[in-house]
């Protein structure tokens, strides 16, 4: 189970977040995650922090899934 | 540079090496992934992706989810676990059969639920079934010690965990014949790409570690493919916005501290020395082997037709087995590969067309 999804960290409370994703706020824990402050992104699996995301980070995976989703738009799998 | 730009460079790189290429991609994430994308019919027709054993639920023998089951009948328990693990079938039984016998079990999407299912449940002994590799693992590791500093007495974990750079090596010295890693994007973000490179200079095998989105994985396999080209054999990072060459070492101290490497038995596999994990002698309070030593657990068996094992080291695709559709389906599994959401055989099920399979 490799699944991890991106998420922003929009308050901390010791080893705990709130974070959102889509509009949707989950509790995630972030002792796995040194120095996390509000606004930062992190990506949670299973429940835990495991990885933080900078700004670049963001607007790559953001390019990656808006370019998916024209793709899919244009209803074509042909190349 | 687009993803259409990335496919026909692919495109070009397969027809330069004009040869049959097997890459093996190791997680289960990635073989989900793959399917569900439409990433195989992608590929030119030199170029197979060959799933690998990653997959935590498929690769957990027989034997731990009969003790799972045996601790899930005691009166005094509750069984949290992931989901996949409900479904698939022990040596005699399962956990939902067990669930429909009256055992508790708690399905949980965090190991931290299970920790908070103890706190609640005074009382009762409350198990957690720690499956998972490396991405999943410092989560169970910070509950073991959060049990520990807390006094959570009644909270302990089955542990089967296993790693997966030996389970890789494993596998470059079966008969499979692999070109190239497709490596496990989550997993990295722990351990991070640079414990790959023993591997990757010891057998010359190019690696990547990759993400999981489309794109991340036609480029994953453009890298790869271009260092086959080219002969040669290092270990990059397609997946840079997750994954560093050192990994996250807050996670990996955490590991350390309340796990131990051992060795342990992979379904289809066997035992491959310095694969697994167990708690460390300062934790035992928190370790369901020691604490569930009078289990009544059925002798080891698995069923005589299903292929699991083969499937798992990338010999034989789920087409080869004569249970496949038929006896087992996702509905009536017979072995782990079908229960699980990672496994290859429910991605075949799911998505593979019998009449134009991918070899």
């Amino acid at each position: 189970m490799c699944l991890a999804t991106p998420a922003k960290v929009v308050e901390i409370v010791n080893d705990d977040a709130v974070v959102e994703i889509d509009g949707i706020r989950r509790s995630a824990k972030i002792a796995l995650i040194p120095d996390l402050v509000v606004g930062d992104y992190v990506i949670i699996h299973a429940g835990f922090a495991i990885q933080k995301w900078s700004e670049k980070d963001v607007q790559e995976y953001n390019q990656i899934m808006d370019e998916i989703r024209a793709l899919d738009q244009q209803g074509s799998g042909k190349v | 540079m687009s993803i259409k730009g990335h496919i026909s460079k692919v495109n070009r790189l397969a027809a330069e090496i004009a040869r049959p290429v097997k890459i093996m991609e190791v997680c289960g994430t990635h073989t989900m992934a793959a399917f569900r994308s439409g990433l195989r019919s992608l590929l030119p027709a030199n170029v197979s992706l060959l799933s690998g054993p990653g997959c935590p639920v498929c690769v957990t023998p027989n034997g731990y989810l009969d003790k799972a089951i045996a601790i899930a009948r005691r009166p005094d328990t509750i069984v949290a676990t992931f989901g996949d693990m409900v479904r698939v079938p022990g040596s005699e039984s399962s956990l939902e059969y067990a669930r429909a016998q009256g055992a508790s079990i708690r399905i949980v999407y965090s190991p931290a639920e299970a920790l908070e299912e103890a706190v609640a449940n005074r009382l009762r002994q409350v198990v957690f079934l720690g499956i998972g590799f490396e991405t999943t693992i410092p989560g169970i590791a910070w509950t073991i010690k959060e049990a520990a500093q807390k006094n959570i007495t009644n909270y302990s974990v089955l542990c089967g965990h296993k790693i997966i750079p030996p389970a890789m090596e494993a596998l470059l010295q079966g008969k499979v014949g692999i070109d190239g890693f497709m490596c496990p994007g989550h997993v990295s973000v722990i351990i991070g790409a640079n414990a790959y490179k023993p591997l990757c200079s010891s057998y010359h095998i190019p690696c990547v570690v990759t993400g999981f989105e489309p794109f991340d994985m036609i480029v994953g396999i453009k890298m790869l493919l271009k260092q086959i080209n080219d002969n040669q054999s290092t270990v990059e990072i397609q997946y840079a916005r997750s994954v560093t060459e050192q990994g996250n070492q807050s996670a990996q101290q955490l590991i350390d501290e309340v796990f131990e490497v051992c060795d342990t038995s992979w379904r289809g596999v066997g035992t491959i020395p310095d694969s697994g994990l167990r708690i460390r002698e300062k934790f035992s309070a928190h370790d369901s082997e020691k604490k569930f030593t009078d289990l009544e657990v059925p002798e080891t068996r698995e069923h005589p037709g299903c292929i699991c094992g083969e499937i798992l080291r990338g010999m034989k695709t789920p087409c080869d087995c004569g249970l496949f559709r038929k006896a087992c389906t996702p509905a009536t599994p017979v072995g782990a590969c079908m229960v699980s959401s990672e496994g290859t055989c429910a991605a075949y099920y799911k998505y593979a067309k019998m009449d134009s399979l991918p070899e």
